[in-house]
């Protein structure tokens, strides 16, 4: 009973906290807070899931995500037609011979018993299948970047709804999870740490470099939006009479109202997965999942097939963050791969997980809520901070200069001493687990 | 006309000398790595930005010394500065050890706990590096640059290519074979050192033979910060030092102790050599060398690149999955399964 | 006076008591043996007496001197080791660093004691460039044994020293056992091989569900038709 209550004003005093900055600065921040704090609220719950329930380290987060957000761009923009006719039968041949490799690896997966030289003969596949790649795809490549390269320069998307890109993205996050998954659990759990590391850092890499995909570091924007734009709603009769009624300001009002539609889904998508993972939590698949992380040799010595439960778990994860990459690239309108820092979008989530409470859901929410608002409001207040500090030195100090320039770096060091005061005084975060009997 | 020499001096100019002083460098970061997981038990995360912060440390008194006039002549000025660099930043890694990994140490929490733990110190580290120095690339090599330019290669050969070695790239190899002696010297033939192998091979047992763990684990920090602020330092004088680079430079490193055997500082050796010429050799572009070796009139076209240098990560990454699936303990048989 | 006393043991590893006041004691010179059947709390009294164990109750003392409140190791300075009944030795290091390292604490030349050991296992001077993993397991044992007996014990403990080797190996080590008994120092053995490890032993203590129920002469114990019944098979 205290606890409810304990749980209800942490949720409480955070909601206050929104509200303030609204008030004190504005609600446009606020709502802008806000929206990052539900994406950030699903990617913990993702994270929380492998970690709370099954014990596994990922530290690949942030390219699990940024593999929905590539999702989100393919899925949305409309096709290059000029890139495609410019590339000709080439674009075909590459695909043709991405889905030959794909379909001859997993025959094989599923043909052989298991045996290093079923590992060994896919690996010869991809392989040869990466070798023709290059060698037919890469004069493809080469074409395609040059059409129009200031406006496109790649080969665009699907030009669907933006919102079908969620569950895709949450898809491909999941499929490559599995292929990871598959390679290193079971091993020591150091190794899927550095395993996930590697595969993020691949993942963004591709998506600084393949220009022909992504437009690369010149980043895609303008991607189509599932919510109105401001401009068309400025123009609505309807609009202006409502923000008339409310006496507010149409063009203030029109970001506003965009950023609450947005709100508005993302609220939906976190409310199904919490519902989904307190589902799962309580059933005796979630049962089980808890057995095993807490006592991993007697779960093995009764039956249990270890292994393939933490793929799975795994594999889910993964999923729900894929969905919030989506998200994010969504909210942004476009896709920017030098966005992906490792720092922002992997250890952030998991500060997000350990303050809030492993394995408990509602604790991955509030910590991304709280997380994510502190991330943010750390920058003006380090920034007051130095500039207190720093008031008594001469105003053309070279120290003072850098002090103040610096301020922002300080963000990472505060993460992590919350990081590590977490685990040391409260390992069991804000809200703990309960303890089901 | 295929002319063999030159592709030769071509091959070892741009892949055998980078690759052997990138493999030294890789070599001895993997060798704190390992040193740390060997006795402590865990990957430490944070060792990526424990290199990048005793870098720092020795580039700032670098750069004192050079505004005092102090000078190696054609070596970097930055040698005087590492043994400062050694100092703080073992006495850093220490205090990161008294007020983080102790307490989770005597609640012998599990191993995972304490990668999670390495990722906050990561975290501060690379924040405090970020803020004293800033995130940009800084130069603080001087000296010599050339030991043999290219150019003066060629006129003593004849040949058309060259081979040049870098200052840098020579100070490194010296610099890897004497910490790598030193090393194995103290873990073999010193007390200490052997009680080190102990602990890391059966702790329970080293302490019913009386051996002091919180001196075993304080010689491993040091040692380990000690490896880390020489592998930064030189790779720092090599290319330059630029923090994020310091981060990125986690999964050569891990992949190197992997590939070797955690655990097994032979193996960290030969795992950062395995790393470096795999990454060179894959992401190096062979036309030129093609063109001297086929005989014929036959000319390449394309690069004849395996792999484009921005996904050089991605070999240390592919090596280290291969060596997950076929021999998780490494090639010398590490400690982890 | 026995030279080590432990009695009215009680306690466990957190959770309910495994030990009763149970109560164990070695004379200078002879050994003393802990028999039982399984789970009967024979490895935890030897890790209570060896202080790996918070005792609720009791009170243990080496020579005369109360030693309950010490560390493993600060007993291990006192003159006593102990030998574990698994990796027991560091098995990546050789047989003569393994040795070393028993000789941690001291500081004084260990070459003598080393000597000794040598000469009780002539094997592991044969094989001390080797490393102790590659040896086989009776081999290890020897180690082992060697290892606690360089830092030169008063006592020495061993907990199931012939599990897993073959019944010649075991006839060996209780040679050696015996030879190491004969030159002063107390010897305290759990043994699963209860008839075998009676034989040598000057005296026997039979323990069910954590408390003692026989205590006797080796000898005398393998006459009670009471202990042959029930623990001996016969």
């Amino acid at each position: 009973m205290i606890t409810s209550i304990r749980n209800v004003l942490y949720f409480a005093v955070m909601a206050g906290l929104i509200v303030l900055v609204g008030q004190m600065q504005s609600w446009n921040l606020a709502l802008s807070i806000l929206n990052l704090c539900l994406i950030s609220a699903v990617m913990s719950l993702g994270v929380n899931m492998q970690w709370g329930y099954a014990g596994l380290f990922n530290v690949g987060v942030m390219g699990f995500a940024a593999l929905g957000g590539l999702t989100a761009m393919l899925v949305s923009m409309p096709p290059v037609q000029e890139a495609w006719t410019a590339a000709g039968g080439g674009a075909w041949v590459g695909l043709g011979i991405l889905v030959l490799m794909i379909a001859t690896s997993a025959w094989l997966y599923r043909k052989l018993p298991k045996s290093g030289l079923r590992t060994a003969l896919i690996m010869l596949v991809v392989i040869a299948g990466y070798v023709l790649l290059r060698m037919y795809f890469d004069p493809t490549t080469k074409v395609i970047e040059k059409v129009n390269p200031a406006a496109s320069g790649y080969l665009g998307g699907l030009g669907l709804p933006i919102l079908i890109a969620w569950p895709l993205g949450g898809l491909l996050a999941g499929g490559v999870a599995w292929i990871v998954g598959k390679i290193t659990l079971g091993l020591r759990s150091d190794y899927l740490a550095i395993a996930t590391l590697g595969i993020s850092e691949i993942i963004v890499a591709v998506l600084k470099h393949e220009d022909w995909l992504t437009r690369g570091v010149k980043n895609v924007t303008g991607l189509p939006r599932p919510v109105p734009y401001e401009v068309n709603l400025q123009n609505a009769v309807w609009f202006n009479d409502l923000s008339e009624k409310l006496g507010a300001d149409p063009v203030t009002f029109s970001s506003i109202f965009v950023k609450l539609c947005y709100a508005g889904l993302f609220t939906v998508v976190l409310l199904m997965v919490l519902w989904l993972s307190e589902k799962a939590l309580r059933s005796p698949w979630g049962r089980m999942m808890r057995a095993i992380r807490d006592n991993e040799v007697s779960a093995n010595a009764m039956g249990k097939d270890v292994t393939a439960r933490h793929l799975q778990v795994f594999v889910l994860g993964s999923i729900v963050v894929g969905i919030a990459g989506a998200m994010l690239t969504t909210l942004d309108g476009q896709l920017t791969p030098s966005s992906y820092q490792p720092l922002r979008f992997t250890f952030l989530i998991w500060v997000m997980v350990i303050v809030g409470g492993s394995g408990n859901n509602w604790g991955a929410v509030l910590g991304g809520f709280v997380i994510w608002f502190f991330w943010i409001e750390a920058e003006p207040l380090g920034l007051w901070l130095m500039d207190t500090i720093t008031s008594g030195m001469p105003a053309d100090s070279g120290l003072r200069a850098h002090l103040l320039e610096s301020a922002a770096h300080m963000r990472l060091a505060t993460m992590g001493i919350i990081l590590l005061l977490a685990l040391r005084f409260r390992p069991r975060g804000l809200l703990p687990e309960r303890t089901h009997q | 006309m295929s002319d063999p020499l030159n592709a030769a001096a071509l091959l070892a100019n741009f892949v055998i000398v980078p690759a052997v002083a990138y493999g030294s460098q890789l070599a001895l970061g993997a060798l704190g790595v390992t040193l740390i997981y060997g006795i402590l038990r865990f990957s430490n995360f944070a060792h990526g930005d424990t290199m990048a912060f005793g870098t720092m440390i020795t580039i700032l008194f670098t750069w004192w010394f050079q505004s005092l006039g102090m000078s190696l002549g054609p070596l970097p000025t930055a040698l005087i500065a590492l043994p400062f660099g050694i100092l703080l930043c073992a006495a850093f890694v220490l205090l990161c050890d008294r007020m983080v990994y102790r307490f989770h140490r005597k609640n012998r929490a599990d191993p995972v706990i304490f990668v999670i733990a390495s990722v906050g110190v990561m975290f501060v580290m690379n924040g405090l590096v970020r803020f004293i120095i800033g995130p940009n690339d800084q130069n603080f090599s001087d000296g010599e640059r050339f030991i043999i330019k290219a150019r003066e290669f060629k006129q003593m050969t004849g040949l058309s290519e060259g081979i040049s070695i870098k200052v840098s790239q020579g100070i490194t190899v010296v610099t890897m074979i004497i910490v790598v002696a030193a090393l194995f010297w103290f873990l073999n033939k010193t007390r200490t050192g052997k009680s080190m192998r102990a602990y890391s091979d059966n702790e329970d047992l080293a302490l019913l033979s009386g051996i002091n763990p919180d001196r075993v684990v304080a010689v491993t920090w040091i040692l380990a910060a000690a490896l880390a602020t020489i592998a930064g330092t030189l790779y720092g004088l090599d290319k330059s030092f630029k923090p994020f680079t310091y981060f990125q430079l986690l999964l050569p490193i891990f992949a190197s102790a992997i590939v070797g055997g955690l655990g097994n500082p032979l193996g960290a050796i030969a795992g950062g050599f395995v790393i470096a010429f795999s990454e060179i050799t894959v992401t190096y572009a062979y036309k030129k060398f093609a063109n001297y070796i086929v005989p014929g009139d036959w000319k390449a076209d394309g690069l004849m690149q395996l792999l484009s240098t921005n996904y050089k990560f991605a070999v240390s990454f592919l090596i280290l999955l291969m060596v997950l699936l076929f021999r998780p303990t490494g090639i010398f048989k590490g400690k982890a399964v | 006076m026995s030279y080590l006393i432990a009695e009215n043991m009680t306690g466990g590893y957190g959770g309910a008591d495994i030990l009763h006041d149970c109560t164990i004691a070695a004379e200078k010179g002879e050994i003393a043996v802990i028999v039982g059947p399984n789970g009967a709390g024979k490895s935890t009294a030897m890790k209570a007496v060896f202080g790996m164990l918070d005792l609720r109750k009791g009170k243990v003392s080496l020579n005369g001197e109360d030693i309950t409140s010490l560390t493993p190791q600060d007993r291990v300075s006192r003159g006593m080791a102990f030998v574990p009944q698994n990796q027991n030795v560091f098995p990546s290091m050789s047989v003569e660093e393994n040795l070393e390292m028993g000789a941690f604490l001291r500081r004084d030349n260990i070459m003598d004691t080393m000597e000794q050991v040598f000469e009780l296992f002539p094997i592991l001077k044969e094989k001390r460039r080797q490393n102790a993993g590659e040896l086989s397991g009776g081999q290890r044992q020897q180690v082992a044994v060697g290892r606690a007996l360089m830092t030169q014990p008063q006592l020495l403990m061993l907990d199931e020293p012939t599990a897993g080797v073959s019944p010649i190996v075991m006839d060996e080590l209780f040679d050696r056992i015996i030879e190491v008994a004969r030159t002063g120092i107390s010897i305290l053995m759990v043994e699963q091989n209860a008839r075998q490890a009676l034989n040598i032993a000057d005296k026997g203590y039979v323990l069910v569900q954590g408390a003692n129920r026989y205590t006797d002469t080796g000898q005398a114990l393998l006459n009670d038709p009471e202990v042959r019944k029930s623990f001996l098979g016969g």
